[in-house]
């Protein structure tokens, strides 16, 4: 099921053709109503009137979300705020949030791209799709609720959350499709076996995954576990939300909407752009958005673009699953966490020393964060309540900042491992 | 009338208090009373010792995360109700009590017990003014 032929089974001579007219008026339009993007381009020495072929491309400075953080909240928006129609934002927890913004074209481009998610996914006209995605500033729910609208799908708006309401709903309304992050489906699998709900016997057939990293053995599980066909998708907020790619029937890589938004790989130490084939960090460039179009994106995700015809009839690029980051940045629960933000409410709590590491398990179904932290001689008191009240702290504050709970454990000084250069942070023990 | 304790705090693993024995035990630091308070995830081993300073210095010098704490150490009669005299002593001066333990020997017919309170030097008047005796630290670390 391909929902919009024209553009998605375009030949490559006429999807470049449109691509660098795209980006033509695209760079024209940051440059002229964007002075953050008109002094970068002019010290890059590029002439937005000359970019002729997709070559050029790699002249073009990068963007990073460091340059969205510094021009908070507005300050990229290439059209004046009354054409903004919708404004998300990230929760902002490692410093100012990046805000993001859509005109009523960028949403129904954004509601397009998310109907051919839908199809690509087996889902349209008859379903009837749960939405278990955030409701909110997160662009998960929204997203995925107008797209499923839009294909003529019955959808259902539960949000996350409240597992048992979202077994009884998929009971009593029949869902037929399911769509939240991987590790929340195999929980809703456990709390359904648990509650006697036969989900592989149900009606439900179709799920959409995504937000979060998890892998083929992953996907098998789910598919067993709900008797369904697990589709992964790709996005981030900051070139438009999910909608960015997504995997088809083949489920052989995941097919970038590259009419809207040009993919790049890059070397992510020198910059340097990769042939397909090559793993790398990977880069977009939005050449339709009006409200916030972004150049040359550094998404600090890693993935390899393959231009092999797929299968399915589509003739877009499509990438390989991410395989990890280019920072450190960890996804627990569908919340990105970054360790400097808890080292920074480590910093704050005069108790502990910023010696700390951060394990990652997955217990059962679900991922769990354990904070060790050194207790420094000065503080050490002899009393258990003590203790036990910094370990409450410490958990209160991570928690207040990132929003999910940590487990707090106290170790012995000089007990976590320092390394020359760079520490290492994280100890990764989820087998996904 | 203020004993020297020292405090370790463990990790919850093997070994652990093994690991410090030995490095008390190789300096020829002599334990003289000893308590664990424990949670799932560490525990806390208080001792009295001949040699606080010494102990001290080896257990930090062995990496360990140690402090110092004062204490009182109370000859209580060892006969029914003995601890009781003591504590109601302690009740009726509103001193709250951290935690306590027993030492296995005597200086004298009496037990022998170890307090940490909030208010150690009220406490030691309060309870030398009731007729309670107090070892001097020399004495405990003699013991």
């Amino acid at each position: 099921m391909i929902w919009n032929k024209e553009d998605e089974q375009m030949s490559r001579e006429e999807l470049n053709e449109l691509q660098v007219e795209r980006l033509q008026a695209t760079v024209r339009k940051v440059y002229n109503n964007v002075p953050f993007y008109k002094n970068k381009l002019n010290s890059a020495g590029v002439n937005p009137n000359e970019l002729d072929s997709l070559k050029d491309l790699s002249r073009l400075p990068f963007t990073t979300k460091d340059d969205l953080r510094d021009n908070y909240p507005f300050g990229l928006f290439t059209v004046p705020l009354e054409e903004v129609v919708r404004i998300h934002s990230s929760s902002g927890t490692t410093g100012k949030p990046t805000v993001v913004g859509y005109t009523q074209e960028d949403i129904e481009i954004w509601t397009e791209l998310m109907a051919r998610t839908m199809s690509c996914g087996g889902i349209g006209k008859g379903d009837i799709v749960q939405n278990a995605f955030g409701y909110g500033l997160f662009t998960g729910g929204l997203g995925i609720h107008y797209g499923a609208e839009k294909t003529g799908a019955s959808v259902v708006p539960i949000s996350g959350g409240n597992t048992k309401r979202q077994i009884k709903i998929m009971e009593d309304f029949g869902s037929t499709a399911l769509m939240c992050t991987p590790s929340y489906a195999l929980y809703i699998a456990e709390i359904a076996d648990e509650l006697g709900f036969d989900i592989k016997n149900s009606n439900l057939k179709y799920g959409i995954f995504g937000a979060e990293p998890w892998s083929d053995n992953m996907r098998k599980e789910i598919e067993k576990l709900l008797g369904i066909k697990a589709i992964d998708i790709y996005g981030l907020s900051e070139i438009i939300g999910p909608g960015v790619a997504s995997e088809c029937q083949a489920q052989d890589g995941l097919h970038i909407f590259e009419d809207h938004f040009i993919p790049e790989v890059i070397d992510p130490k020198t910059g340097e752009v990769l042939d397909y084939g090559q793993k790398g960090e990977l880069v977009f460039t939005t050449i339709t958005k009006n409200a916030l179009p972004v150049i040359r994106y550094r998404t600090k995700d890693i993935s390899v673009l393959h231009k092999e015809r797929c299968s399915c009839g589509r003739t877009l690029v499509r990438m390989e699953r991410i395989s990890g980051r280019v920072d450190d940045m960890l996804i627990i629960r569908g919340v990105n966490v970054f360790p400097s933000q808890i080292e920074s409410v480590l910093l704050d709590i005069s108790e502990t020393k910023p010696h700390y590491q951060l394990v990652v398990e997955r217990k059962g179904r679900l991922d769990t964060l354990e904070v060790w932290v050194e207790v420094s001689d000065t503080f050490f008191s002899d009393e258990v309540r003590r203790l036990e009240e910094l370990e409450r702290k410490i958990h209160n504050e991570i928690e207040s900042v990132l929003g999910i709970s940590v487990k707090v454990k106290l170790v012995e000084q000089n007990t976590i491992p320092r390394s020359e250069g760079k520490a290492k942070r994280v100890v990764d023990k989820r087998k996904l | 009338m203020k004993v020297k304790q020292i405090s370790i705090f463990l990790e919850n693993k093997s070994g652990r208090l093994a690991d410090v024995t030995h490095a008390l035990g190789n300096s020829d630091i002599n334990i003289r009373a000893l308590s664990i308070a424990d949670t799932s995830d560490f525990g806390i081993l208080r001792l009295i010792v001949n040699d606080p300073t010494k102990a001290l210095s080896i257990l930090k010098d062995e990496g360990f995360t140690v402090s110092q704490t004062d204490v009182i150490a109370v000859e209580v009669s060892d006969s029914p109700g003995g601890l009781a005299a003591a504590l109601d002593a302690l009740k009726t001066e509103n001193i709250n009590i951290e935690y306590m333990y027993a030492f296995i020997e005597k200086s004298s017919n009496d037990a022998l017990v170890v307090f940490r309170v909030e208010e150690i030097t009220r406490a030691i008047s309060l309870l030398e003014n009731e007729g309670f005796n107090l070892l001097s630290a020399n004495k405990v670390y003699e013991l």
